[in-house]
């Protein structure tokens, strides 16, 4: 009712940030999928990164309040399950804001042969993957589930120090 | 973004917070289209939810058992993170149990209020593991299995299925990766660890038949549930592969390369029925009834209780 005419919904959603990853937008992570304003009110469209990111309610909450505080009194938060989220879709802003805190954002997520069944990986799987804090290109797998269940664990074999991933899928 | 308190934030927004329940948090399909598909019986579209959404439940609260006793800190990390995967993907299969089902039962109510013979998940799923081993092996194998499910899934005329699926394809992979790397890093080891994860593998491998038993509930739904029968021919592969690498041997007459010879699915349980003893029918070790303790006894103590 009060919303300024320079602020959009689509702005308001786009600027609420990730409660795990608090230097990141879901825009820029790619969980922010559409922000419609209709007759209605707001309806914003989100897609969850894993199927039990604990996050997500968080996100819901954190959206909605944002839209209430710009003024947008009537919003939802529509989930949508298909596409699956695909770390693809974090954008390049995204990517350098992830490098720049010390996690080494991902490659390109894994394709398979059409038909195919998964492939298993005995071991090494392990694309190169730059350290965030010196830049060298030799870091090894610690873990492959760190601190949430986006983010692997991994050590720069230069500068010894350790430091997170974030999963390419 | 984030609340003044925090407190406030687990509660503010949704004002059926339950949290003896464990919850607290908005029906994971909120927001989703959950129309039912045409032409699909809704009964035993919630029969076949609750097969594949207790086999991750219940696995799932496996996994939890062992965090604070996983050899090494990033062990404890992966095995609550694939406990979780699956736990979410419980919650969407629930609560699409419930919706199919029609007569209002949420997640918590089919997770904390049915009784041991209610249960529709593999038996594998109850197991509880002698030692880390047992873990990996048993792992391996559920992880090898329902990747292959979830595959075919994605393909589901549900599309709430089919979505479940193609997402959880992407979490299951890493859990099939991993439970392998530990099967052939101990295997692969010394004399006493190789000894102790034949021993593990030899230990489940009688569940493994069960898993492949179609139900006439799968059979029933063409298009909507996978026939499990179809995905032997993958797991056996991916096993075969594993062990090899592993130094291992699938058990069995001869000690064969695969694991087809698997045998009758009640083995090693002491069951004396003539038919097949699964289950999917409700039939259950008395290791469900420990789990459902622990899982449903805050539960069923405080009915809807809030704090």
């Amino acid at each position: 009712m009060t919303a300024p005419a320079t602020v959009t919904a689509a702005q308001v959603a786009a600027g609420v940030t990730d409660p795990e990853l608090p230097f990141l937008t879901l825009a820029e992570l790619g969980i922010l999928r559409e922000v419609r304003e209709t007759g209605d009110g707001v309806e914003v469209t989100i897609t969850p990164t894993y199927s039990g990111c604990p996050a997500m309610d968080a996100i819901r909450a954190d959206l909605l309040r944002a839209l209430h505080r710009a003024g947008f009194e009537r919003a939802q938060v529509r989930t949508l399950l298909a596409p699956a989220w695909t770390t693809d879709w974090i954008s390049e802003e995204g990517r350098a804001k992830l490098a720049a805190a010390g996690i080494a954002p991902p490659g390109p997520a894994p394709r398979r042969a059409a038909g195919g069944p998964v492939p298993l990986t005995l071991g090494i799987r392990d694309e190169p993957v730059d350290c965030p804090l010196c830049g060298a290109g030799e870091t090894e797998r610690l873990a492959a589930f760190g601190a949430t269940a986006c983010r692997e664990l991994r050590r720069c074999r230069a500068c010894r120090e350790p430091f997170e991933h974030v999963k390419e899928i | 973004m984030s609340f003044d308190d925090a407190y406030q934030a687990l509660t503010d927004h949704d004002d059926d917070a339950r949290w003896a329940y464990g919850t607290g948090f908005a029906d994971p399909l909120a927001g989703v289209p959950t129309a039912l598909p045409d032409g699909v019986d809704h009964a035993d579209l919630a029969a076949y939810c609750l097969m594949i959404g207790d086999d991750a439940l219940i696995m799932s609260h496996r996994l939890q058992q062992w965090v604070t006793r996983a050899p090494e800190l990033e062990d404890e990390m992966a095995i609550a993170n694939i406990g979780l995967d699956l736990l979410g993907q419980a919650r969407l299969l629930l609560t699409r149990a419930g919706e199919a089902e029609g007569g209002g039962r949420g997640e918590d109510d089919l997770a904390y209020l049915r009784d041991p013979q209610d249960f529709r998940h593999v038996r594998l799923a109850e197991r509880a593991d002698a030692d880390f081993a047992h873990l990996v092996a048993r792992l391996l194998v559920f992880a090898t299995w329902r990747l292959a499910l979830l595959d075919r899934l994605s393909a589901s005329g549900d599309p709430v299925l089919a979505a479940i699926g193609a997402k959880g394809v992407k979490e299951v992979a890493y859990h099939r990766d991993y439970a392998a790397g530990w099967v052939v890093r101990l295997g692969d080891g010394t004399e006493l660890s190789h000894r102790r994860m034949q021993a593990a593998v030899d230990a489940v491998w009688p569940l493994i038949g069960e898993l492949f038993e179609a139900h006439p509930v799968e059979l029933r739904l063409v298009g909507v549930a996978v026939d499990p029968s179809l995905l032997r021919a993958e797991f056996d592969g991916v096993l075969a592969e594993v062990l090899r690498v592993a130094t291992l041997h699938a058990p069995g007459p001869g000690a064969g390369p695969g694991p087809s010879s698997a045998g009758d699915s009640s083995a090693g349980d002491g069951s004396a029925g003539d038919g097949p003893v699964r289950g999917r029918d409700g039939f259950h070790t008395d290791e469900l009834g420990e789990i459902l303790d622990e899982m449903q006894g805050l539960a069923r103590a405080t009915p809807g209780g809030v704090w």
